[in-house]
């Protein structure tokens, strides 16, 4: 079971959660079993089945792109961090 | 030495005649006055350590315990002082000159006055960060010397804006074509209640003229574009992006890339903050993070997702902080990190970010690129490092 942190803008796929825990030994399986659960999240952060290029995912502090995309590695106490581009700033 | 303090083993102290020589046979010269004293004049082979600074910092000073030490300050007592706090680490060749550096150029010894970097005026304004050892005077000339260029003069760019300026930086050029807004008031400390309808760039010269009339306010009362954003940049040391799209924020990349300026990005989105610094080749750019754009749909403005107005106040100043490092060349830019404040429940998080090999702006083989929709004039150059 890792944490999963959900960015501001993808919150209302998961019913207001900041952090949900998932199951699963891989990327792919955490966000399998998030999107079960929360079905508005999978168009958030994949485009046809692949991780959109606008949306990051970290296991802890790592890029998952830098390491096995999505076959990445998933501990049960590592955190994973979906972060899509913010634009927000001044005006 | 009547204030001498108790110690185990007594001080040996020199006189300045003996300093002289000790000086001119190879003794390492220690300075252990404030950096103001010091910028009024020194031994030029002194290393300078205040002495409340000695026993935290003379082993990355002198590594050598067995080193042999002339240890001054301006009249002979906290040299007494650092020597015992010296003494105490297993510094044993260490003395103290007894008497004062008046004494020391009387009789000779080698000293320099440093050029005036700063004027009477600019020494009082700028006290509290000269006191401070990695600007002291250098740094704050250099400062006086620096060009910062804000994106936009709103939620972000006012408390970059107001503390830059405070700070001495010499020119902050503001790019914004935006009008005052009633609903801007509420983050965009700039600017005021009377001022609703003035352009935000003159809004903001006003108030940053009053803060610090030194500093050189330039309005470019444009928005940021393919067409102007290098004319616009390239007479900047530093860019602060506060913009509020995503067109904008990778216009300014490429241009940014392409003539080496450091960007200090930051975003905003209700309670949640990001920072990251991008150094060109040095670290990833906006494009090795993020290399496309997201549709506009999930990418809502403030105008439409709203933001909590303390939050700019707090990302808008950690850009800034990133700013005076990057000018300084001090301490550890946000380069290669993203960092995210989560103003909810008060956290910093970081995440690392990787220079994309492959990037079509920075990556090893920059090739002619589309940009932002346009097609944009190849340039072949590869990154030094």
């Amino acid at each position: 079971m890792s944490n999963v942190r959900i960015p501001p803008v993808l919150r209302e796929t998961t019913g207001g959660n900041r952090t949900v825990t998932a199951e699963g030994a891989t990327v792919d399986q955490v966000l399998g079993d998030l999107f079960v659960r929360y079905p508005a999240l999978r168009e958030r952060v994949t485009t046809d089945g692949e991780l959109s290029p606008f949306v990051n995912v970290y296991v802890n502090d790592r890029d998952v792109r830098y390491r096995d995309g999505l076959a990445t590695a998933v501990g049960p106490d590592d955190t994973v961090i979906l972060l899509p581009a913010m634009a927000g700033g001044a005006r | 030495m009547t204030n001498q303090p108790a110690t185990p083993r007594p001080i040996r102290e020199v006189t300045v005649p003996e300093a002289i020589r000790l000086a001119g046979e190879g003794y390492r010269i220690l300075d252990v006055r404030e950096p103001t004293e010091w910028d009024q004049g020194h031994i030029p082979t002194a290393i300078l350590l205040p002495l409340a600074d000695v026993a935290d910092r003379i082993e990355e000073t002198i590594p050598d315990r067995n080193a042999f030490i002339v240890v001054h300050c301006a009249a002979g007592v906290r040299s007494v002082r650092a020597v015992a706090r010296m003494q105490a680490l297993g510094y044993t060749n260490a003395v103290s000159m007894r008497g004062s550096i008046f004494d020391w150029r009387r009789a000779g010894g080698a000293w320099e006055v440093p050029q005036a970097l700063l004027t009477p005026a600019q020494q009082r304004r700028y006290s509290r960060q000269l006191l401070i050892p990695e600007i002291g005077q250098k740094g704050q000339r250099r400062l006086l010397d620096s060009r910062v260029l804000l994106i936009g003069a709103g939620g972000l760019g006012s408390p970059a804006a107001l503390y830059l300026t405070a700070s001495g930086i010499g020119t902050i050029g503001l790019v914004d074509d935006d009008v005052v807004d009633e609903s801007n008031l509420q983050r965009q400390v700039l600017h005021t209640a009377d001022r609703v309808g003035v352009p935000k760039t003159e809004s903001a010269r006003m108030t940053l003229n009053a803060l610090n009339p030194e500093t050189r306010v330039v309005e470019h009362r444009e928005r940021l574009s393919a067409e102007n954003v290098e004319r616009l940049i390239a007479g900047y040391d530093v860019i602060v992006d506060g913009t509020d799209n995503f067109d904008t924020r990778y216009v300014l990349n490429d241009a940014a890339v392409k003539l080496r300026k450091p960007v200090v990005h930051g975003s905003i989105y209700r309670w949640d903050g990001q920072v990251t610094t991008f150094v060109p080749f040095d670290g990833p750019c906006y494009r090795c993070m993020y290399p496309t754009q997201p549709p506009e749909e999930l990418a809502p403005a403030c105008a439409v997702a709203g933001v909590l107005g303390v939050l700019p106040g707090i990302v808008g100043l950690l850009q800034a902080n990133e700013v005076f490092k990057l000018l300084l060349g001090v301490g550890e830019p946000l380069a290669g990190r993203l960092l995210m404040f989560d103003a909810m429940s008060t956290a910093f998080d970081e995440v690392r970010i990787w220079r994309d090999p492959a990037c079509p702006a920075c990556g090893d083989a920059v090739q002619a690129a589309p940009v932002a929709g346009q097609p944009r004039a190849a340039y072949t150059e590869v990154s030094a490092r």
